[in-house]
C-alpha cells in the first residue's frame, strides 16, 4: 500500500472567485485533478475501526476506495463506491460530511479529516467523463463480489413489480437497488423532471443538472422506467397500484415539499414569496434564462431572507445571483444556524449580510399591494428548549424597520399528505408524516413501504438515500415471501 | 408526450384543444385543472378542463391568447404534440345533491363552468346558467349551454346580442323573484366573481367561485397561488381552484395577479416579434400597475 500521506489539513480544492461566482449559477467548486485527489486519498491511514463507514448512512466502504484511488485504481475506486451508493457524484457534492462519514475520521482528531466527499465526488466525476471504463469495472466489481458474498441472495425476482412513488433521492436509491437484483422497477414522478429537491431545489452552483441528467439515466441503464407528470393521488392512487395495475409493493418517497409560512402580517404582499417558489422557478424551470426560457423570476435589489437553514443559503445566494442585496435574518445566532458551515461561508464571500438574533414581526407594502419593507424586532436567547438549542426571546421595544423590495421565506416544509390521504389504512401521523418500521420502512398496509422526508420530515438527501436502500432491502425480504 | 387531436378557433381570441391523455381522462373532474408544458424552454400553465372523453382518452381545454404561451399554444396544430401535461390537480366542484343551481360563466371562464353545468344537468339538477361576454363576437359555448341549462341567459357588456349588461344584473334579478338556489357556481374575472359573492351574500346563498392564481408546479409546492379566504392563505392548486365565495379575499387576489405583468408584457412582445431589446433587469422592474 502507498505510503499515508500525514499533512495535517485536506488538499485545497478550487472554487470561482466570489465577486465573479455571485453573478452566474456555474458551479461553485471545481472538484480535484487526479493528483490531488490521490494526494488526498492517501491522508487515509486505514485506521482499525474505520468509524467513517459507520458515520454514511448507506455504508460506503470508504477505506477500501481511498486504498484504491491512493494507488491510482480511479476505477476500481469508483466501482466500490458506486456499489453502494447509486448517486455518488450528488453526494460528494450536497452531503453535510462534517456531521457525518467525515465527522468521525480519525485523521480529524488532530488537523482536518479526510475530504471523502470530494475524493467521493472526484471519482463519479471522473467515471461521467469515462463511461466505458466506469462500466467495465462495475462489471468486474460484480463479478468478484458475487464469487465471495457468502449469503448471496440468490432469490429470482424476475417479474416482480415494484411501484415507487417520487424521484428524489430516496426513491432513486431504492429503484437502484431493487433493479440490481433484477425487480422490475417503475418510478412515477410528478413533476416533468425526475430528481425532486435534486432538480428544483438545490440550486445549479452547488449541483449542476446535466450532473443529475446523467446519474438518472444510469439509474435508466439498469432497467428503471420513469414516468413523469404522474402525481399519486390523483392520476393514479396506490390501491389501483397494487390491484389493477398489478405491483407487488410501492415505495412511497414524497418527501417533505409543501413550504411553511411565518404566520405575519403581509405574506401575500407582491414581491413576497417562500423559498420553494423561487428554487423551483430558477432551477427547475431556468427562469435565471428567462425571456430564452419562458418561466419568469421576480428580484428585487434589496432582499431579505428569513431562516437559518441550507435552503435559506441556497435562496440568498440565487437571490443574489438574479442582482438583489441580500440580508440573511435569523432568530437565533450563529452558532445555531443548522445550514452548513461551508454554505454559510460561501455565502459570506459571496456578499450576503447577515442579521443574527433577529425576528421579522411584519410586511410592509404600498397600496399596489407590493412589499416596501420588514419590521422586525430584535432577539435574545433563553434556556434552551426541547430541541436542545436556546429558546430565541422577543427584546421589547427593539423594533425597527428594513427597506426592502423582496422577502423570501426560508422557515422549514412539512409533509404533503395526499398519499396518506387517499390510501386507506395508512397509518400517519399529525405532522403528516407516515409511519413506517425503522429498519425496514415497512407500513401499516402491507406491500407498502416508505422513507426519506415522507417519514422523517424535511432532512438530508444522504438520510433519505439511507432510508430508500434499507426500504429497498426490506422490500426484497417482502418479495421473497 | 401528449398528442394534439384537435384545433379549433372559437373566436379571435379563444382556441378549443382537444389532447391525448388517456389516464387524465380517465380520472379528471368537473372543476379540476391540468398543467401543460409546450417544450423544453416553456413554462407550465395551468387550464381547466373543459370536457373529457374517458372512452377515446381524450381531454379538451379552451384557453385565450393572452400571452406569450397561450399565443403559442394558439399556433399549434392537429397532429403535433405538447411536452408535457399533468392532472387531474386541485379538488373537483362540490357537485353532489344539488338540485338546483345557477351555473355564472364570464369570458372565458364559460368553458369551466360548462362541464360544471353539464354534470348538474346530467344528474338531474334543474339549472340556469347566466353568461358574460364583452361583445356578441366573442360568445362562446351557447349551443352547448343550450343543451343543458333549464334557463340561460347571455349578456353582452356592449349590448352587441341585445342583452346588454353584466352577468350580476340577471342574477340580481332573478334573486329578488326569489329563486333560491342550493349553490351558486361562478367562474370567471376576480372582479366578476366579486361581485357574484356579494350579489348571494344576503340571500346566504352557497357560492362557489374558481379561482386562477399564477401557478408554478400545481401540486402545493412552491405556495405561488395562495388565495385569502377567511383569516388564512390556501393553495389554489390543492386547496382549491373552488372557494367559499363569502369568504375569498378578491382585492388581496387582484392585487396578487399583476405581479409578473410586466414579465407577462416583455414575453409578449418577444413572441410577437417586437422585443424591444430592455435587459432582463428593466423588465423585472415593477412598473406602475
Amino acid at each position: 500500500m502507498a505510503k499515508a500521506n500525514m499533512q495535517k489539513t485536506k488538499t485545497p480544492m478550487t472554487e470561482l472567485e466570489p465577486a465573479y461566482r455571485a453573478t452566474c449559477f456555474e458551479e461553485v467548486a471545481g472538484g480535484y485533478t487526479l493528483e490531488e485527489a490521490v494526494n488526498e486519498a492517501r491522508r487515509c491511514i486505514h485506521c482499525k475501526n474505520h468509524p467513517c463507514v459507520g458515520g454514511c448512512p448507506v455504508g460506503v466502504p470508504i477505506p477500501s476506495f481511498l486504498k484504491e484511488l491512493g494507488e491510482g485504481n480511479v476505477a476500481a475506486a469508483y466501482a466500490i463506491v458506486k456499489n453502494a451508493n447509486s448517486l455518488p457524484a450528488i453526494c460528494g457534492r450536497v452531503c453535510p460530511q462534517e456531521s457525518q462519514c467525515e465527522g468521525v475520521c480519525t485523521r480529524g482528531r488532530n488537523g482536518e479529516p479526510v475530504a471523502i466527499g470530494r475524493l467521493e465526488r472526484f471519482v463519479a466525476d471522473w467515471a461521467l467523463a469515462n463511461p466505458e471504463e466506469a462500466a467495465a469495472a462495475q462489471e468486474a466489481f460484480a463479478a468478484e463480489s458475487a464469487r465471495t458474498a457468502e449469503e448471496a441472495d440468490d432469490f429470482d425476482y424476475t417479474g416482480k413489480r415494484v411501484a415507487i412513488v417520487g424521484s428524489g433521492p430516496a426513491g432513486l436509491t431504492c429503484a437502484g437497488e431493487l433493479a440490481k437484483r433484477g425487480v422490475q422497477v417503475r418510478v412515477f414522478e410528478a413533476l416533468h423532471e425526475v430528481g425532486g429537491v435534486l432538480v428544483y431545489g438545490i440550486p445549479e452552483f452547488r449541483l449542476p443538472k446535466a450532473l443529475v441528467k446523467q446519474e438518472v439515466s444510469a439509474i435508466e441503464g439498469m432497467g428503471v422506467e420513469f414516468e413523469v407528470n404522474a402525481v399519486v393521488g390523483k392520476l393514479y392512487d396506490v390501491e389501483e397500484l397494487m390491484g389493477e395495475m398489478g405491483y407487488d409493493a410501492v415505495f412511497v418517497g414524497t418527501g417533505a415539499g409543501l413550504p411553511s409560512y411565518l404566520g405575519i402580517e403581509g405574506e401575500a404582499l407582491n414581491g413576497v414569496c417562500v423559498a420553494n417558489e423561487l428554487l423551483t422557478r430558477v432551477n427547475l424551470m431556468k427562469a435565471f434564462k428567462f425571456p430564452e426560457y419562458a418561466t419568469p423570476v421576480y428580484a428585487g435589489k434589496k432582499c431579505v431572507v428569513v431562516g437559518g437553514g441550507n435552503v435559506a443559503m441556497d435562496a440568498a445566494r440565487t437571490a443574489k445571483r438574479l442582482g438583489a442585496d441580500v440580508t440573511i435574518v435569523y432568530r437565533r445566532g450563529r452558532e445555531e444556524m443548522p445550514a452548513r458551515a461551508e454554505e454559510i461561508h460561501h455565502a459570506e464571500e459571496e456578499g450576503i449580510h447577515f442579521q443574527m438574533l433577529t425576528n421579522p414581526v411584519r410586511i410592509l407594502g404600498d397600496e399596489q399591494g407590493w412589499v416596501t419593507g420588514v419590521e422586525c424586532v430584535r432577539m435574545e436567547l433563553g434556556e434552551p428548549d426541547a430541541s436542545g438549542r436556546r429558546r430565541p426571546m422577543a427584546v421589547e421595544g427593539s423594533n425597527f424597520t428594513m427597506d426592502i423590495d423582496m422577502f423570501v421565506i426560508a422557515a422549514g416544509s412539512r409533509t404533503n399528505p395526499l398519499i396518506a390521504q387517499t390510501t386507506p389504512g395508512l397509518d400517519s401521523t399529525k405532522r403528516n408524516t407516515i409511519v413506517t418500521d425503522e429498519e425496514t420502512g415497512a407500513t401499516s398496509v402491507p406491500g407498502v413501504f416508505a422513507g426519506g422526508d415522507v417519514s422523517t420530515g424535511a432532512a438530508t438527501v444522504i438520510l433519505a438515500m439511507g432510508a430508500g436502500k434499507r426500504a429497498a432491502a426490506g422490500i426484497l425480504d417482502y418479495l421473497r415471501g | 408526450m401528449y398528442p394534439i387531436l384537435e384545433v379549433e378557433a372559437l373566436n379571435a381570441e379563444v382556441t378549443r384543444m382537444v389532447i391525448e391523455a388517456p389516464a387524465i381522462a380517465r380520472k379528471i373532474k368537473p372543476g379540476q385543472f391540468i398543467m401543460l408544458r409546450i417544450d423544453e424552454k416553456g413554462e407550465r400553465i395551468p387550464l381547466t378542463m373543459n370536457a373529457c372523453d374517458p372512452d377515446a382518452g381524450t381531454v379538451t381545454i379552451i384557453f385565450q391568447a393572452v400571452g406569450a404561451s397561450t399565443m403559442q399554444l394558439a399556433e399549434m396544430k392537429a397532429g403535433e404534440s405538447l411536452l408535457d401535461v399533468v392532472g387531474p390537480l386541485g379538488r373537483p366542484t362540490e357537485l353532489e345533491g344539488v338540485k338546483r343551481a345557477c351555473v355564472i360563466g364570464g369570458g372565458l371562464g364559460t368553458a369551466i363552468a360548462y362541464p360544471q353545468a353539464k354534470w348538474l344537468h346530467d344528474h338531474g339538477c334543474q339549472v340556469d346558467v347566466i353568461v358574460g361576454f364583452r361583445n356578441k363576437d366573442l360568445i362562446i359555448l351557447e349551443d352547448d349551454f343550450r343543451a343543458c341549462a333549464d334557463d340561460l341567459t347571455v349578456m353582452t357588456d356592449d349590448g352587441s346580442n341585445g342583452n346588454k349588461g353584466v352577468v350580476t344584473v340577471p342574477l340580481q334579478e332573478k334573486l329578488e323573484a326569489g329563486e333560491r338556489y342550493d349553490v351558486v357556481l361562478a367562474i370567471g374575472p376576480v372582479i366578476m366573481m366579486k361581485f357574484v359573492a356579494l350579489a348571494t351574500k344576503p340571500y346566504g346563498i352557497k357560492t362557489f367561485v374558481s379561482m386562477n392564481p399564477l401557478m408554478v408546479d400545481g401540486t402545493g409546492m412552491c405556495g405561488g397561488c395562495r388565495v385569502k379566504v377567511g383569516d388564512e392563505y390556501m393553495h389554489a392548486c390543492v386547496d382549491g381552484p373552488d372557494f367559499d365565495g363569502h369568504q375569498v379575499d378578491f382585492d388581496d387576489a387582484m392585487r396578487r395577479g399583476v405581479m409578473y405583468r410586466s414579465f407577462e408584457q416583455r414575453s409578449r412582445e418577444i413572441a410577437e416579434g417586437r422585443d424591444c431589446g430592455e435587459a432582463i433587469e428593466a423588465a423585472a422592474q415593477k412598473e406602475g400597475e
